[in-house]
């Protein structure tokens, strides 16, 4: 990355524009071997191998689709594909990324559909789904770390506050939202240092 | 909404509900399973949890479980139309964002927003595990799977895969 002292000051783009198949490509690649969150995949194939973002960009690019609502990776195919393809970029990104995992999975829907009442299969799933819950308690604890360390720290309260009202007064998700949200942005900006 | 047709019901909760999920699939997983089994009757707790480690084991994003949702309900229409109803809006929302977002790149209320975003979706997140683990775990090894499996995620890079096989054997030797 470092012999090549221009890539940072020109658009991300200018480097190594791939093609609309090759997007197609790498997102079809990055979907099928995803398992338990693309993420890790989606950085290695653009950043690692293709060559196509530098790991800053990737970052940037990523935390936008994060903060976006809806699923991650799939804004992120949408605005990486945009960059470099504009509308038809984006589609064929998302199309890459959506199209071998619901073909996959809309035939596990139906073996589900003929199966699900098989005692074996609704023990291993069981299990599956527990160890399943444990991943993201894993995932909460990883990204409550930074939130909670700093002191004087609007975070926890909001997360301890959203935790409460979705979890365990099953409060609806947008009603939190609507009230959260804003409440949480303001107190960002209240705390933020000034420049 | 309208309860008459499932089609619809299901578009309609999934759009509204993707506008809410910041912080990705996971943050969305407490309302999804409010919607599915608690208010519309979709489908059972365990129907649910199944629904879910499916989507675990899956290759793909793990949005996925909206379409495997969309499926139990009413079939491939149910899929196709579940999918398109939690992507679609927020794909366009993010197309359109991403052409103006660079350039507030260092602006007071990006930041804000951004930073202000964050908490909002840890606790979202965090609800799911719980609403996941009730709905997941009904005995003690049940919850000991959860928990050990939090521990291995947390403190080692161990491909989850493995973790999903070591507990789906547990389950097939009937402890659960």
């Amino acid at each position: 990355m470092s012999d090549q002292p221009l890539a940072d000051s020109v658009a991300p783009i200018t480097a190594a524009a791939p093609s609309l198949g090759e997007l197609f490509r790498a997102f079809a690649l990055v979907s099928i071997s995803g398992f338990g969150g693309a993420l890790p995949w989606a950085r290695r194939m653009i950043v690692e191998q293709r060559k196509w973002m530098t790991a800053e960009e990737f970052n940037e690019t990523f935390s936008l689709s994060q903060f976006l609502p809806g699923p991650n990776l799939i804004n992120f195919s949408v605005v990486y594909g945009s960059r470099f393809g504009g509308a038809a970029g984006a589609a064929v990104a998302l199309a890459g990324l959506l199209g071998p995992p619901l073909v996959i999975v809309t035939i596990l829907a139906a073996l589900y559909a003929h199966f699900g009442d098989l005692a074996v299969l609704t023990r291993i799933l069981g299990g599956i789904a527990s160890a399943a819950a444990g991943l993201i308690i894993a995932n909460v604890a990883k990204m409550a770390e930074p939130l909670f360390r700093r002191r004087w720290n609007f975070a926890p309260f909001v997360a301890i506050v959203g935790f409460v009202a979705v979890a365990l007064m099953r409060w609806p998700l947008p009603y939190v939202f609507a009230v959260l949200a804003p409440v949480s942005v303001a107190l960002a900006w209240i705390w933020m240092p000034r420049r | 909404m309208n309860d008459d047709n499932p089609l619809i019901a299901l578009f309609g909760y999934f759009a509204l509900l993707s506008l809410f999920a910041v912080g990705g699939a996971n943050a969305a997983i407490p309302e999804m399973h409010r919607v599915a089994v608690d208010v519309m009757h979709w489908m059972s707790d365990r129907q649910f949890a199944d629904n879910f480690a499916i989507a675990q084991i899956s290759p793909g994003p793990n949005v996925i479980v909206v379409t495997l949702i969309g499926y139990h309900v009413a079939g491939l229409a149910g899929a196709a139309v579940a999918t398109v109803g939690m992507c679609g809006p927020t794909c366009v929302m993010a197309f359109v964002v991403a052409r103006f977002w660079d350039r507030f790149k260092d602006a007071r209320w990006r930041i804000a927003i951004q930073a202000g975003l964050v908490p909002v979706s840890l606790g979202l997140i965090a609800a799911s595990a719980f609403v996941l683990a009730r709905a997941a775990d009904h005995n003690v090894f049940a919850a000991l799977i959860t928990v050990a499996t939090a521990a291995v995620a947390y403190w080692s890079k161990v491909n989850p895969l493995w973790v999903f096989l070591a507990a789906g054997l547990v389950g097939l030797a009937g402890w659960l």
